[in-house]
């Protein structure tokens, strides 16, 4: 019986590879946890891009690899790492990375390279991976970090593609314009597609111009920040 | 004359926070208060100057072809850039608790966090860009940072007067600053029609 009853605690201590635990790590950025909408960070290099969905995409799946690849070296390196030195440590590991991310994608396809112009070289500045880095990765173990940083990357990803579908639909009219899945939806034929004579729903919509400019991204966050409060109340800013 | 276009192209046309949102963590975390805005925005104006023509340099004198390698390195340009901008800022951290410690309580926390403002990295990397020249480059640091504290300070005064005012609660805080931002943006729209070659 004692022994028993000894034994118990040793087999908590071994960490499942992905408990209930982990899961928490990736999906409270989504919701309760959001780097953009309640954390505010990261909005610097994410809303100039998010005028198509199609760069949106891509510059997502650049954040999350980032964030998730220098979360993990951090957290391998965390005990080597002298606490002075710390954030030069770190932008070192961030800039590598996206020194690589911005080469893939120079090499892969030039024309979302040049869409995104700088802010591909922004992520090194994103207050999310610095963030995560200081707040999570310097006192965690490698593998959950990394989910750690799986999950706020989704989560910045998440806002920044509803936004760009708001913006593009409304803006352009057309969904994933300069992808092979480019969607006419709305309104008349835009510079996006040939095909003029395509039927769209709703021809008579003129495309809003207003909604490509920047201003736009600001108030598209301001509205879903005020809708995701308003559905999740205990996030209302009380000060 | 060029160079007086360029500054006030990038400090109203082209404003780093307004019109490419650049900067955005710190202008909406330190802008409750008009008092640490103008800090925060002075510290932004002088390390923009004295980044900007240092990494001018770096571009020209040693990352490119004709430079002193002799070798194109333009890969090296991030590490490079984001190396010099951290230096920068605890060299000026150092010097400005030396020679004014007034000044550097006032500013107190957020020289360090003027490292991760993407408004520094990202004027360099628009620097390069646009291919500007030396003088060019200072008079578009110097510009670019005298928008990003005009916009830091407006906000900071929009924000201190709405405190009280009736706004849902959802939306207070941290939603109505993003409109607020976004219509600051309209407002700074309207200065496109400025031909800033006409002064």
């Amino acid at each position: 019986m004692a022994e028993t009853t000894v034994k118990k605690p040793e087999v908590k201590e071994r960490e499942p590879l992905f408990g209930p635990k982990e899961k928490r790590l990736i999906t409270d950025p989504l919701n309760d946890n959001n780097p953009i909408t309640v954390q505010v960070l990261g909005i610097c290099s994410a809303l100039a891009v998010t005028t198509l969905v199609y760069p949106s995409v891509v510059m997502s799946i650049a954040v999350v690899f980032v964030i998730a690849f220098s979360s993990l070296f951090t957290s391998l390196l965390r005990k080597s790492i002298p606490k002075q030195v710390r954030m030069i440590v770190q932008l070192v590991i961030i800039a590598t990375l996206v020194t690589v991310v911005e080469l893939v994608l120079k090499a892969l396809n030039y024309e979302v390279y040049k869409q995104l112009s700088v802010f591909i070289g922004l992520i090194i500045t994103n207050c999310i991976v610095m963030g995560r880095l200081e707040a999570f990765s310097m006192a965690n173990k490698p593998w959950r970090s990394f989910l750690d940083g799986i999950g706020n990357g989704l989560g910045y990803g998440a806002i920044l593609i509803i936004v760009a579908v708001f913006r593009e639909l409304f803006g352009k009219g057309t969904l994933f314009a300069g992808s092979p899945l480019a969607w006419q939806i709305i309104g008349p034929s835009s510079e996006y597609m040939l095909d003029t004579t395509s039927i769209s729903w709703l021809g008579w919509y003129q495309n809003n111009n207003l909604m490509v400019l920047s201003a736009a991204a600001m108030f598209v966050i301001g509205l879903l920040i005020w809708a995701h409060r308003s559905w999740n109340p205990k996030l209302v800013d009380v000060s | 004359m060029e160079l007086v276009n360029i500054f006030i192209k990038s400090a109203f046309i082209e404003n780093l926070v307004l019109t490419y949102f650049l900067g955005m963590c710190s202008y909406l975390a330190v802008s409750k208060t008009v008092k640490t805005a103008f800090g925060l925005g002075l510290a932004v104006i002088f390390v923009l100057g004295i980044t900007m023509p240092i990494n001018w340099l770096i571009t020209h004198y040693l990352l490119s072809e004709e430079g002193l390698f002799g070798l194109d390195l333009t890969f090296l340009r991030l590490i490079l850039f984001i190396a010099v901008i951290a230096s920068m800022v605890q060299l000026v951290e150092m010097v400005i608790e030396k020679f004014s410690p007034a000044l550097y309580n006032s500013l107190g926390i957020f020289l360090p966090l003027i490292t991760v403002n993407c408004a520094i990295l990202g004027g360099s990397l628009f620097m390069v860009s646009n291919e500007y020249n030396f003088p060019e480059s200072v008079a578009f640091g110097l510009g670019g940072g005298f928008g990003w504290f005009l916009a830091i300070i407006a906000i900071a005064a929009i924000r201190e007067k709405i405190r009280y005012s009736n706004i849902p609660a959802p939306l207070r805080g941290l939603g109505i600053a993003f409109i607020i931002t976004g219509l600051m943006g309209l407002a700074f729209l309207s200065l496109l029609g400025i031909d800033p070659a006409a002064f």
